[in-house]
């Protein structure tokens, strides 16, 4: 059972080949003995079983969705009644949440099975794991290489065969820059059309949550069930209605994707370049018209949205003050003493950083030459987005400068950090969807991912063109177990 | 922009973080390098432009008003510090 | 009252005004806003800031806020928006108060007041919608505070005036004049025993003459009318008395101790007021249509200064008693509906401003908790009018209505308190009183004209007080006269 995708595993459950107490077991199992090696989950749901055998009453009694009886792996920063839930920080250690993400009760009414809560950057501020507090989590292809950030866990499950799907969210590529270095799919989807109700916010105007699995129609057997409007969630869409498993033609023909020259520049590994050329041209083979265009603002990005994030972040951090839940310091002398000390000890220096930052970028004086300016930058990159789309169907682009660095090389420098993210950020300012897909290998072996971006509300067309190019290749049935077997 | 030390430390006070002299050295650093290279946004005129502030377009979201039961008082105190007479407990507050 | 008229100082008044909107559920979540529950029941993760969870804005609460604008002759912000005004305070469970700085939904009004020098403006300077806080409960002996979110996402309307106020006078007159607004428009009951409606006093005084302003200093959060005169009077000698001994009056945020009579500043931090507001990415911004400020403009009632007109005009009441009347809702539609249910307009005014209000005041209670039915009122005014019962009955019957709202006429007739209807059982009567006082008899007809008075009272008093005292007095001035 190992590497399977949610629909071989749909497939086998309906043929009576296997059940959901199995498969649960089965994954558990692998869990328990493999990853010590990865750290990819930082809970493991000891209910697991028990609800598989739930879930399989409710198969015999004809149940049937995308994810009915398949395992899911679950990031640390969506709320879950019977799990902690951490946002892999201190500052959470031990949190019960009293209440269900409403993707949490999607995925229970479909009946999948929660494996546990994965790994990731505190608070999902890193591109590595690193900034775990509970350790690092190692990429499945090189462990001793990062599996990307921060939904690193969730990449990392997935690609070592520890779960066949995986929520995760993204601010700035937090699903899409660990899906590139694991050799995963996945997809931020619209800001707007999955519920962010239980998502513990990083940045409010830019999170979502979204599937990390192994292929493009695995990403649609998940935004199937959890995707929609949420009574819970304001920003959430009310008149948009996606039918996923439709909209898998793997026909392209006649789709027009633009290829932004400026975005294979300078800064941008040769292999990736190579291997983005490589899958423009299968594009082009199956039938979609290539076109090379100049997008403009690239280098706006990062720092307009690293204004925006910490600013959301600094306030969306603020309710973390050792009093209502979460860590709670001793030996404080008065009410100030116990915020001081919560926060001082339970946040880590990444997060401190964002926080520090966020709230200089708000303070008085500061707010219309940074926040304020910033919102503008962000309307101006839309703009230029919305000029795009109304030329392509959709933007292809790579996903990271790099293959997946070693670990302990990034956290050093954080600024340099940052820049990494110049590819993904764009997406989650202006609220489109993208979605990660693998193209290829560097000559170390480790994996490389391509971004396709898509216009707003186009999830399914993007899932689509991700579909039909994984229809005519195999970058994505490569695995870290089968590149040792070969 | 240059960031000094009464800067991180005022900024630190907002944010309700205490940071040891060395964090404070650092984070001075930090900030000032990550705020010199966000100044890049400066290049940009942007005076007609109004800033976009949320991105999906949609507006008007309402509940109607009709009450639910809330939810258990427990629920809300199980990951308090200190519980006591049914509320959370802190050291007094001065005014 | 406005002794400082003649130190050679003026006062300038501006007022923020919270108000309680009386919602069934709050703000952002369905929790219930009942007053007086058990601490941390009215609660769920929404109002106690839980991790991950997101607000969803109470259709009512945007209702009332527009209704509350347009009643005060505001501009509505038809493209408005929330923001998030961030502080940490343990009464605060996301540390940040969802609020509106930017674009608050109303802008730009006024409302008129009965002033110190003739009818005045106050000037509205916006009217926002925001959350309550929860209520923070100090234990001195254990040095602990206790936290209880039940009031946390209450929703409120803050209405900031501009500083348009010379006198305790002038703001009494303009929250009155807010109080009766937002009773009649069912936005909030205002009740300022429970907190529903507070005030903060933005007072500043300076040489009569002076175009600049001076210091301003704000008393927070009073909610009694009495506190907040007081207060205001305090306030506006402390600053006078400071500047009189060559001082400078601090901008400090102040409290009002109402017990000892005494206000004092509270202890001032440096960051208090960089509150880093920034639009609430959470809520979704809101698009008022032309076509639904019409429709809330549509239902706003008559309110009390049209209902005050109406009543001069219709009713020929004064102008002091049609300003009794409608400054509380309740009992404006009490008035009307006993006159519609044919009571003598005049009488049902008399009747509510006079021994209502009184036996209200003695209990310090609201019109609003008034039990009585117009029906029994209108069928007393009738008793009266139809010369059944006199007026002395009247008022012993009225207080039976007001204590336990009896039917009159069954009560009336079940007491035998009718006035005498007989003019023969009468005339035997004084005939009987006059012969049993010959000293009074004398009195009167030696001039002493007094003395009829008290031949009257014998009179009504042998009645047990049935008789029409006008009649009984005509009658024996009738025989007294005729016997000298």
């Amino acid at each position: 059972m190992r590497e399977k995708t949610a629909k071989e595993l749909r497939a086998a459950l309906k043929a009576g080949e296997t059940s959901a107490a199995a498969l649960a077991e089965c994954y558990l199992a692998k869990i328990a003995a493999e990853d010590a090696a990865y750290h990819a989950y930082n809970t493991i749901n000891e209910r697991a079983a028990a609800e598989a055998a739930a879930v399989d009453k409710r198969l015999a009694d004809g149940l049937d969705s995308p994810l009915a009886g398949v395992p899911v792996a679950i990031k640390d920063n969506i709320a879950t009644e019977t799990m902690p839930t951490t946002c892999s920080s201190k500052i959470l250690q031990g949190f019960m949440s009293p209440y269900n993400a409403t993707v949490i009760e999607k995925l229970a009414a479909a009946g999948a099975v929660l494996l546990g809560k994965t790994n990731m950057d505190e608070f999902a501020m890193g591109s590595t794991t690193e900034t775990s507090c509970t350790g690092v989590t190692k990429n499945p292809w090189d462990t001793a290489k990062v599996p990307g950030g921060s939904s690193g866990g969730s990449a990392a499950a997935v690609a070592a065969g520890l779960a066949p799907v995986a929520l995760g969210s993204d601010t700035g590529g937090s699903i899409r820059q660990p899906c590139a270095y694991c050799g995963l799919t996945g997809m931020k989807p619209t800001y707007g059309a999955v519920s962010r109700y239980g998502l513990l916010a990083y940045g409010s105007s830019l999170d979502q949550i979204g599937p990390i699995a192994h292929t493009a129609a695995d990403c649609a057997a998940v935004l199937q069930v959890i995707a929609g409007y949420d009574e819970k969630d304001s920003t959430s869409a009310k008149d948009v209605r996606f039918d996923f498993a439709a909209a898998l033609t793997g026909d392209i023909a006649g789709k027009k994707i633009g290829l932004p020259k400026n975005y294979l520049g300078e800064g941008l590994d040769a292999e990736i370049r190579a291997a983005i050329l490589a899958a423009a041209e299968q594009f082009a083979a199956l039938g979609a018209e290539i076109e090379e265009f100049e997008m403009p603002m690239l280098e706006y990005a990062v720092p307009a949205y690293y204004i925006i994030a910490s600013a959301e972040a600094s306030s969306n951090l603020s309710r973390y003050d050792g009093i209502k839940y979460g860590y709670h310091p001793e030996g404080f002398a008065d009410l100030e003493d116990l915020y001081l000390s919560a926060r001082s000890e339970g946040f880590g220096p990444e997060v401190k950083r964002r926080i520090m930052l966020g709230t200089f970028a708000l303070s008085s004086g500061y707010y219309d030459a940074y926040y304020q300016k910033a919102l503008k930058v962000r309307a101006l990159i839309r703009q230029n987005f919305d000029a795009a789309f109304a030329k392509y169907d959709a933007i292809i682009s790579p996903v990271a400068p790099t293959t997946a660095p070693r670990l302990g090389e990034s956290l050093s420098d954080p600024l340099a950090m940052y820049l990494s993210d110049i590819y993904t950020v764009a997406v989650n300012l202006v609220g489109i969807p993208a979605i990660s897909l693998p193209c290829g290998f560097d000559a170390a072996g480790m994996p490389i991912g391509m971004q396709l971006l898509g216009a707003m509300w186009s999830d399914d067309k993007l899932i689509d063109l991700a579909h039909a190019y994984q229809l005519h290749t195999d970058w994505h049935e490569k695995s870290p177990a089968r590149k040792e077997a070969e | 922009m240059e960031i000094d030390a009464k800067m991180v430390e005022y900024v630190a006070e907002l944010a309700k973080l205490r940071l040891s002299e060395p964090e404070k050295a650092a984070m001075q650093q930090d900030l000032t390098k990550v705020l010199q290279y966000m100044d890049v946004l400066n290049q940009l005129d942007t005076a007609d432009v109004p800033p976009l502030t949320h991105v999906s377009g949609v507006e008007n979201v309402f509940r109607e008003d009709e009450a639910k039961p809330s939810f258990g008082r427990e629920k809300i105190l199980q990951n308090a510090i200190a519980v006591e007479d049914g509320c959370f407990k802190v050291p007094q507050t001065v005014e | 009252m406005s002794g400082y008229k003649n130190t050679g100082y003026e006062v300038v008044i501006g007022l923020e005004v919270h108000v309680e909107l009386n919602t069934a559920t709050k703000i952002f979540c369905n929790c219930s806003t009942a007053f007086g529950a058990e601490p941390n029941t009215h609660v769920c993760p929404v109002c106690s800031g839980m991790p991950g969870v997101l607000p969803v804005l109470n259709r009512k609460v945007l209702e009332k806020a527009v209704a509350a604008g347009l009643a005060t002759n505001c501009t509505i912000t038809q493209q408005c928006k929330f923001d998030r005004k961030n502080y940490f305070y343990p009464d605060l469970p996301k540390a940040y108060q969802t609020s509106q700085l930017y674009l608050p939904i109303c802008r730009n009004g006024y409302v008129e007041i009965e002033g110190d020098d003739g009818p005045k403006k106050v000037r509205i300077h916006q009217i926002h919608m925001e959350e309550d806080a929860g209520k923070l409960n100090h234990d001195a002996k254990s040095g602990s505070t206790l936290i209880d979110y039940n009031r946390c996402g209450v929703p409120l309307l803050e209405i900031v005036s501009e500083p348009d106020m010379r006198s305790a006078a002038e703001v009494q007159a303009y929250l009155e004049k807010l109080k009766s607004t937002m009773e009649y428009l069912n936005v909030s009951d205002c009740k300022m025993q429970e907190g529903s409606m507070r005030a903060d006093v933005n007072l500043s005084v300076r040489r009569v003459g002076d175009p600049e302003l001076g210091t301003r200093t704000e008393t927070k959060n009073m909610n009694s009318f009495k506190a907040i005169a007081r207060s205001i009077e305090y306030e506006i000698f402390r600053q006078i008395e400071v500047l009189e001994d060559g001082g400078r009056v601090q901008q400090e945020t102040r409290r009002w101790d109402d017990e000892k009579g005494i206000g004092y500043a509270m202890r001032s931090k440096e960051d208090a007021h960089d509150y880093r507001y920034f639009p609430e990415p959470d809520l979704a911004p809101i698009n008022i249509s032309d076509a639904y400020l019409a429709e809330i403009a549509a239902a706003i009632p008559e309110l009390p200064d049209q209902k005050k007109t109406r009543y001069v005009a219709d009713y020929k009441l004064s102008a002091y008693d049609a300003a009794q009347l409608t400054r509380s809702r309740y009992l404006a539609e009490l008035f009307e509906q006993t006159v519609v249910l044919g009571g003598d307009p005049k009488e049902a005014a008399n009747f509510l401003i006079g021994d209502c209000m009184r036996l209200l005041n003695a209990e310090g209670r609201e019109p609003e908790s008034l039990s009585f039915s117009p029906e029994n009122l209108a069928a007393l005014l009738k008793l009266v009018a139809a010369s059944t019962i006199n007026k002395t009955t009247a008022k012993a019957v009225f207080e039976k209505i007001y204590t336990e709202n009896i039917d009159p006429a069954a009560y009336v007739k079940a007491n035998g308190l009718e006035m005498l209807s007989d003019d023969s059982e009468l005339d035997s009567l004084i005939a009987d009183i006059v012969a049993a006082n010959p000293k009074s008899v004398a009195d009167y007809q030696g001039g002493k004209k007094a003395a009829a008075g008290f031949l009257v009272g014998q009179v009504m008093k042998a009645t047990k007080g049935k008789a029409d005292a006008a009649k009984v007095n005509a009658k024996l001035q009738e025989i007294l006269n005729k016997q000298a």
